[in-house]
């Protein structure tokens, strides 16, 4: 008799989400599915809308990430006015996305992955949360914090408060910033830069132990997308899409954000409210891509800040093709911790950042507009259009997570037919399943355009639609 | 002054105070410093007792009477901060802002709309009618100004000051009740206006986000209505 499991909701992400696992006559997985139970609809209710607010509209569809939102945004919103905004602007926008990259890692990696990780993936799931790695690990648990601290720090010093600032505007940003920020914000350099590589040493002595879920999370080829800049570093405020194959070879490169639509179409499925990107040469769904930290160190040639060029040679060393396991999104994401930080120092260390010129004035002179930048979590594309006025009549998102799904779908079915036996369930094996939806670090508030952790129910329901078997996390 | 004004005298919560025979309780009571709450009313445009929000009680009145239309009298008794006044007043901002789209975080206002700012001073922590989610358009096609119908609480403000100040008339209202709205000139796109001067008067008294400069970004549109007090203050100097 064949069974379905369903974890609902999958904890430790953002959003609400749920996972069925669909058994054979065996007991054992031949099909897994990840459900975005959540749908915002931010698309429809901007329309008639003036577009200069949608960076602070657009932002609301993340507390995690708003500024990635915010900047994606105005990017869009810049296009509207056909304009080039002044240098020091576009500076002080890399700044804030940087500072949001180091919050958003410091968030996913300490207070979200990091009790899999310290704790063990069977630990009991009242020990694994943030407050246990905070009696196991209190260094590693206080530095998260820290960390993430600093992040926001920057966000509010740069735009007044800490979520959903509204200093981003369309032109650039609405306050040049002052000497004496400036030299407040390197001052915690050091000790952020000291954190994140004291937790990138620890996390790959951490390597060794867990083998299996490196082979099994997620690992599978597939081709990865990111922006780069003119040298191929890393870039996550503006530059060209490049797109790498498993093998590590560029397929696309140079690709203008601007022509997205021509590479990039999305598919519906029927049991999710996230849509599924994929990259149209290939069609779907063989054109499954992934995006995010993993997928943009694996397309670059170098990150372009010395530390964390070290630490890319050796990532990159793994294998000798692209890293393809999911389970190193940490890995990644500890390297452009310290990239992000690295530079932020390089971009305050410029004089012409104090620059009083800061926001480019003009009408709308386009009525079509496109945005990316990349977000935490991968490309982030904004699409606007507006009537003559400049009232919003169409928006298309593409968030990071999107690009994301085909590739969690598929990293869940290889960890569940790994791990998970139906015969005798086991709490720590639906947690390896759900470990591997949090390596993506997935924003479903963001991706389907709440948070909040539900008490976790996995079920084992027959094809009648009767529960056999419950276990509850409360 | 003409000599020819009476003083009256009468007592606003509990002190006694004294006023000229034309003046009004909200006149009064902002000489002496006790707060009423308002939103319609502007000094220096004609009071219309429209939004509610300065309600007062008078000993031996059944009624609750607007102070900003209220004629003082001599030995009248009134009570501005009763608890049932309080809940009256938190009621009418719940209902302003259940009847249309006032999105603060977003607005180009937030942080500058003396509807908010009012909300905050009494208290106002959640709206208990149902949001009624009108479809309301925004007007952009004035070469300066926005008007966004969603966030509109029909103070009437701007009518007045475009009628009695600039002179121009170009606003009006339109429809009854919770269909009423503002509309421009024989209800036409701002754009279109004959009659409108571009002077900006009416975006500076809006207490709200509904006018708007062109080109603010959220929280960016403060309002500037200070001209108006030195404009009447003027206009009577040169009259006399």
């Amino acid at each position: 008799m064949s069974k379905t499991i369903v974890i609902d909701p999958v904890t430790r992400i953002e959003g609400h989400a749920r996972i069925t696992l669909h058994l054979d006559d065996h007991g054992q997985v031949h099909d897994a599915r990840f459900h975005v139970t959540q749908f915002r609809g931010f698309e429809k209710l901007c329309e008639g809308r003036t577009f200069r607010e949608m960076p602070s509209l657009m932002a609301r569809i993340c507390g995690i990430c708003p500024v990635s939102h915010l900047i994606a945004s105005a990017k869009a919103c810049d296009a509207l006015l056909a304009v080039r905004i002044p240098d020091a602007a576009a500076d002080l926008r890399r700044v804030m996305n940087l500072a949001q990259i180091v919050q958003s890692h410091a968030l996913s990696f300490f207070h979200l992955a990091s009790p899999d990780l310290l704790l063990g993936m069977d630990a009991s799931p009242a020990e694994r949360n943030i407050v246990g790695v905070l009696r196991a690990n209190p260094e590693l648990a206080k530095g998260g914090i820290r960390l993430r601290q600093y992040g926001q720090q920057v966000i509010e010093w740069l735009g007044g408060k800490r979520i959903h600032p509204s200093w981003v505007v369309a032109g650039g940003v609405n306050e040049p910033l002052s000497s004496d920020l400036r030299d407040k914000i390197l001052a915690g350099i050091p000790e952020a830069l000291g954190i994140a590589q004291w937790a990138l040493e620890w996390f790959k002595r951490k390597l060794e132990d867990y083998n299996e879920e490196i082979r099994t999370f997620a690992n599978f080829p597939s081709l990865f997308i990111g922006l780069v800049n003119k040298r191929n570093e890393l870039a996550h405020y503006d530059g060209t899409l490049r797109v790498g194959d498993a093998s590590g070879k560029i397929v696309a490169e140079r690709l203008d954000p601007q022509d997205y639509s021509e590479w990039i179409a999305e598919h519906v499925e029927e049991d999710s409210f996230l849509k599924s990107p994929y990259y149209k040469p290939l069609g779907y769904p063989a054109g499954m891509y992934r995006v995010g930290p993993l997928a943009r160190l694996n397309v670059v040639d170098r990150c372009g800040t010395p530390l964390a060029d070290q630490e890319w040679a050796e990532f990159r060393a793994l294998e000798r093709g692209a890293v393809l396991s999911s389970f190193h999104y940490h890995y990644a994401r500890l390297i452009e911790i310290i990239y992000a930080l690295e530079r932020i120092r390089e971009l305050l260390d410029d004089p012409a950042i104090l620059s009083k010129h800061v926001r480019a004035q003009a009408r709308p002179n386009a009525f079509e507009g496109i945005g990316v930048a990349e977000a935490p979590r991968g490309t982030l594309i904004h699409h606007y259009k507006i009537d003559e006025d400049g009232l919003m009549t169409w928006a298309n998102l593409i968030i990071a997570t999107g690009h994301n799904n085909l590739a969690m779908n598929r990293g869940i079915l290889q960890a569940a037919k790994h791990f998970v036996d139906g015969n005798k369930l086991e709490e720590g094996m639906l947690n390896r399943v759900e470990a591997v939806i949090r390596a993506y670090d997935p924003c479903l508030s963001c991706s389907t355009h709440a948070l909040g952790r539900m008490p976790l129910v996995v079920q084992l329901v027959s094809p009648e639609g009767k529960v056999v078997n419950e276990a509850r996390r409360s | 002054m003409p000599t020819s004004v009476k003083v009256k005298t009468l007592r606003i919560d509990g002190r006694d105070v004294s006023a000229r025979e034309d003046q009004t309780i909200l006149e009064v009571a902002r000489e002496n410093d006790i707060w009423i709450p308002t939103l319609c009313h502007l000094d220096g445009l004609s009071p219309v007792g429209a939004c509610r929000l300065c309600l007062v009680e008078i000993k031996g009145s059944t009624k609750l009477l607007p102070a900003c239309v209220t004629a003082v009298e001599e030995g009248m008794e009134v009570s501005t901060q009763t608890e049932g006044l309080e809940s009256y007043r938190r009621m009418i901002l719940e209902l302003l802002f259940s009847e249309r789209n006032h999105v603060c975080s977003i607005c180009k206002s937030n942080g500058h709309c003396e509807m908010q700012t009012l909300a905050q001073r009494l208290g106002l922590t959640h709206i208990h009618f149902p949001y009624r989610y009108p479809s309301l358009p925004v007007d952009l096609s004035h070469e300066l100004f926005g008007m966004d119908h969603n966030r509109c609480i029909l103070c009437t403000r701007c009518v007045r000051v475009c009628a009695e100040i600039e002179g121009a008339h170009v606003w009006d209202v339109m429809g009854r009740g919770v269909d009423a709205r503002i509309i421009c000139d024989l209800n036409q796109p701002w754009g279109t206006s004959e009659t409108c001067t571009s002077c900006g008067k009416c975006v500076h008294v809006c207490p709200t986000g509904a006018l708007f400069e062109r080109g603010r970004s959220a929280s960016e549109m403060d309002k500037r209505p200070e001209f108006l007090p030195y404009l009447t203050l003027m206009r009577r100097a040169g009259g006399e």
